[in-house]
């Protein structure tokens, strides 16, 4: 990547920042004069939207008949279908008792009694929310998903940690698919799978592939070149290298592939719920749509539940020491109860009994309102002030500015941090944005990401910042992270919605506090992982703390905070789109609206597209600041 | 020393090996010859073996040494193409390497050459026994054939008792002797090992190397044995092979090489060895002078300088130096002094630079 950017020779005797300076007085004098001409305003009825609503529904009249959906994707849709139902009925015909026993006895093997026991009470506490159906489904729908994505995922990823080709044809693939917001797969999808089960089992797979290849290549590769080539040196073929070799050594790696994997897809199939996917999806999504705390809090409790139980599970079983095998009392312990769960089947009745649950949504419900009231104060001196301050000012600016003023801003912009080739991608992007008429909404959304992120990388910089300084600090703050990182994305649209109902604050806060936690943690790594000696040597020279931070520490840490910050973003679009849910209005909600109401389903299908352009937008004016080098670095050499 | 090419263990002719992405033109034209920097500034290339030539009789001791970057380890990677030679012939057992297919490739790293490695490429997923037990179990041998091959041979390594153990609880002396016993429980005529033991501390290097000289004695394979460790180089080898730039700029016995450097590179190299420790009296034995008495103690040509020094001091007579039945030379008290002097004040005169 050779970078043109800005290496003007400091010929003229300029001040470093008369440049920048004088561009950005060109932009603002631009501003004034063109204000409000060259605005593309939102037009609900714009000819594309109507042609994909079209589509749409020719597509459904064809579905039957048309031989790509004959003889192909109907397939597709019938096999994956095939696979949940057989999950599914296999998890029924356990029944509940069995069901309980079985997931007690997996975790069991994998990480004894310690495991088994939270395990146990986990699978029972979905009958107790009076969700026991909705779980099952959603259970089914994550192993189907799964299990599909591992069989994709782990021979692609196995075949790109062998070959370098296939790497670096595989790569570009995956860098895109990990920025798509999680809304956009799902408009496309039903197109060509219609809703349901299936197409829900697709989009998960969808978004829960790329990081099953990731990882598994990562394994693959960081297996010791050494033993590979002592088996070659021994005459084994390369498939005796690959089962004998490489596979178990990276056994341990590619269970976090597998972990990362379920973690994902159960983020996902709650989304896939507005693709009519079954399972507790419905009740969050219509928690979220009705603003009802009390209706989410039960599925919500039930998704963190499943995910901190299988996340447990897989850790455990990635962490078992290689050289033993499962004792034969952890074996016992988790045959009988396997066993004591399945007899108990037939005995008990069919269905959880009903006298058997807690209904909390009156309570909660009154403690959400009780909770709005009492801090109604704080609550909305934030909102209003963020709003009136950051919002509204910025929303106002960008959606006043010509179009034109905003795509060459962004051109600069790019360039000058990431070099030509992504300044010209991102450019690309805004354009195909314009063109596809979501001009407006998308400014709107940019306005609340721009803003989220500010904040969420203010505090993520405190909090890494005081985490790298602090081990004690540290040690409190990191196992909440762990748990804040294994929560599927939905789950943080509560307490957001408990404390801000529905608005465009909603959305912002619920996604700093989803990108906050990796945000830190990369920060975090970042300064630790700054050379002890570096360190040391710049104590010794009599440093204070604080300029051992200004000077050493931060600016050693620069890559990965620019990381985190890459990270954040994309992280936080994500969410600022899922926030269309709670009022965040702009392409989140048009998203929403598309799978609503089948007369704005290509509004929504746009708008989708639409986030993805800007996912890449934003990626592409971040992500080189990482891959350049940085200015003081260009100043010594 | 004529050996002919057929009784040859190893064969090598005019090797080449070039990493980078052109390799193919570079080593068409005469950018080839380039010096190294020269060659990668111009085409990106990394010549890493430059037309290397030798052979290796059987049951010899062959050793290579160069400083790191020489080329040792591509060089023995290319002996049974673990790294595609560029250019030239490989012959082992007089069959080329070159022309084998994949499968007559695999037989003959199966049966023939296995090899020992720096960082021992142990599997840390099998038990000790399962690793020494790898090579035959690619070959498809029975479980219980090869756990009571591999038992044998742990003892032979000294390891008995430790079958069960994973190589993570072993020290990096015994995952060595682990590495060795895998190389040698598939019985191959020729082992290669790429500076087995650098990795060690140098007591333990010491005992592995007497352990390789008792193997060699006991077992009595054909080795290739790369190393930058010339005390090791001359300890163990009956031929050293010294490497610069990926050329082999001298090959010869200990005493070839320390007696007559053929450049400054290796002179350099072997400097600091004790030349008495190495040297025989055939290098310093003269004719006779006319009178002198020819009744003194006789001593065989072979024997090294340091262990002739004892003999030399106590006879007042020049020691008869005898080549077979013949007289080779003679060396008395003061030939001995000369050249102990002679050494001392070369060192002595690098000690002052
Ligand atoms: N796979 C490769 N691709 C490109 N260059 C290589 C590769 N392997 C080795 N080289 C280069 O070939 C040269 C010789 O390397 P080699 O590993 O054979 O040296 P060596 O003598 O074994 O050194 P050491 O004592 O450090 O092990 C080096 O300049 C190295 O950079
Ligand atoms: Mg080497």
């Amino acid at each position: 990547m050779s970078t043109t950017a800005i290496t003007t020779p400091s010929r003229l005797r300029v001040p470093r920042w008369a440049a920048p300076a004088g561009i950005v007085v060109l932009f603002a004098a631009a501003y004034l004069v063109f204000r409000d001409t060259g605005t593309l305003p939102h037009d609900k009825s714009a000819p594309q939207f109507l042609a994909i609503t079209d589509l749409r529904e020719w597509i459904d009249d064809h579905r039957n008949s048309n031989p790509l959906f004959l003889y192909f994707l109907n397939y597709i849709r019938i096999f994956v279908g095939s696979v949940y139902t057989a999950f599914q009925s296999v998890l029924y015909a356990l029944g509940w008792p069995g069901l309980i026993g079985v997931m007690g006895a997996l975790a069991w093997l994998a990480g004894g009694w310690r495991i088994a026991l939270p395990a146990v009470a986990g699978v029972g506490s979905f009958g107790v929310l009076g969700l026991w159906q909705s779980s099952v489904d959603t259970l089914a729908l994550v192993a189907a998903s799964v299990l599909l994505s591992l069989a994709i995922g782990i021979p692609l990823g196995v075949w790109a940690g062998l070959s370098r080709g296939a790497r670096k044809a595989i790569t570009p693939v995956l860098d895109v698919m990990q920025i798509m917001p999680t809304f956009a797969y799902l408009a496309p999808l039903v197109l060509f799978f219609h809703i349901g089960a299936p197409a829900g089992a697709i989009a998960t797979m969808i978004y829960s592939i790329p990081p099953a290849i990731r990882i598994t290549a990562l394994a693959i590769e960081q297996v010791s070149p050494t033993a590979v080539e002592a088996s070659a040196s021994l005459g084994a073929t390369g498939r005796q290298t690959l089962f004998k070799v490489y596979l178990p050594l990276a056994r341990s790696t590619m269970a976090l592939a597998v972990n990362q994997t379920i973690m994902m897809a159960l983020s996902m199939v709650v989304i896939a719920n507005l693709i009519s996917a079954p399972g507790l999806g419905g009740d969050i999504i219509r928690g979220l749509s009705r603003a009802q705390v009390g209706i989410m809090l039960p599925a919500g409790i039930a998704i963190v539940v499943m995910a901190v139980l299988l996340d447990r599970m897989m850790v455990a079983l990635a962490r078992k020491d290689p050289h033993s095998w499962i004792g034969r009392a952890r074996f016992i312990g988790a045959a009988a109860l396997a066993i004591a769960g399945l007899a108990l089947t037939p005995l008990l009745p069919a269905e959880w009994p009903d006298g058997w649950t807690v209904n909390f949504v009156v309570q909660v419900n009154d403690a959400v309102h009780w909770a709005e009231t009492s801090w109604y104060g704080v609550t909305t001196f934030v909102k209003d002030v963020t709003t009136s301050l950051l919002l509204n000012p910025l929303e106002g600016l960008l959606t006043s500015a010509p179009w034109w003023l905003i795509a060459a801003a962004a051109l600069l912009l790019a360039w000058r941090v990431s070099g030509l080739r992504p300044a010209l991608t991102a450019l690309g992007c805004l354009l195909a944005i314009a063109l596809l008429g979501v001009w407006e909404h998308a400014m709107q959304t940019l306005t609340t990401v721009a803003v989220a992120v500010l904040v969420t990388l203010a505090i993520g910089l405190l909090l890494g910042v005081a985490a790298a300084r602090s081990s004690r600090y540290s040690a409190v703050q990191r196992p909440i992270l762990d748990a804040a990182q294994t929560m599927p994305a939905f789950v943080y649209l509560l307490p957001a919605l408990a404390l801000f109902e529905t608005t465009r604050f909603t959305a912002i806060f619920a996604s700093v506090i989803y990108a906050v936690p990796p945000v830190v943690r990369l920060v975090e790594d970042g300064i630790r992982a700054v050379p002890a000696t570096v360190v040391e040597a710049a104590a010794s020279a009599g440093s204070t703390p604080g300029q051992l931070l200004w000077k050493v520490q931060l600016p050693m840490a620069r890559r990965a905070i620019l990381l985190a910050a890459n990270q954040g973003i994309v992280m936080t679009l994500a969410m600022v789109v899922v926030g269309g849910l709670v009022g965040a209005g702009a392409l989140g909600y048009d998203v929403v609206v598309g799978f609503s109401q089948r007369t704005d389903f290509g509004m929504g299908f746009i708008a989708g597209i639409a986030t993805v352009l800007l996912g890449v937008m934003l990626d592409r004016i971040t992500q080189g600041a990482d891959r350049r080098p940085s200015p003081q670095r260009r100043k010594t050499t | 020393m004529g050996v002919s090419p057929d009784s040859a263990a190893i064969d090598v002719n005019g090797l080449w090996k070039i990493f980078g992405p052109k390799a193919e033109r570079v080593l068409k034209c005469d950018d080839k010859y380039l010096e190294p920097t020269a060659l990668r500034e111009k085409t990106g290339c990394t010549a890493a073996v430059r037309d290397v030539s030798f052979e290796v009789r059987p049951g010899e001791v062959f050793v290579v040494m160069g400083l790191s970057g020489s080329g040792k380890s591509t060089l023995v990677r290319c002996l049974t193409r673990l790294i595609e030679p560029s250019a030239g012939e490989i012959r082992i057992d007089g069959e080329d390497i070159g022309r084998a297919t994949p499968a007559r490739l695999r037989e003959i790293r199966r049966h023939r050459v296995s090899m020992v490695f720096q960082h021992f490429g142990l599997l840390p997923h099998r038990r000790v026994i399962d690793n020494v037990a790898y090579g035959l179990e690619i070959q498809g041998a029975a479980k219980a054939v090869r756990h009571a091959r591999a038992g044998e041979i742990l003892s032979l390594v000294g390891l008995e008792g430790h079958a069960d153990a994973y190589p993570d609880q072993l020290s990096g002396g015994m995952q060595q002797r682990v590495g060795l016993a895998r190389a040698l429980a598939v019985d191959p005529q020729v082992m290669l090992f790429d500076e087995p033991f650098s990795a060690l501390d140098p007591l333990i290097r010491r005992d592995m190397q007497a352990e390789v000289i008792r193997l060699h004695r006991e077992v009595g394979k054909t080795m290739v044995f790369i190393t930058h460790d010339l005390s090791e180089a001359l300890k163990l080898g009956e031929r050293i092979a010294i490497m610069r730039a990926g050329s082999i700029v001298q090959l010869g016995t200990p005493e070839e090489l320390v007696g007559a450097p053929a450049d400054d590179y290796v002179a350099d190299f072997v400097r600091d060895v004790p030349r008495s420790h190495v040297l025989t009296l055939r290098w310093i034995c003269r004719p006779p002078e006319p009178g002198e008495p020819l009744d003194g103690p006789v001593l065989p040509v072979g024997t090294v300088i340091k262990d002739a020094i004892g003999a030399t001091s106590s006879s007042s007579r020049p020691i008869r130096v005898i080549d077979g039945d013949e007289l080779a030379g003679v060396v008395d008290r003061v030939d001995m002094l000369t050249f102990l002097s002679g050494q001392d004040s070369a060192a002595a005169v690098r000690a002052g630079a």
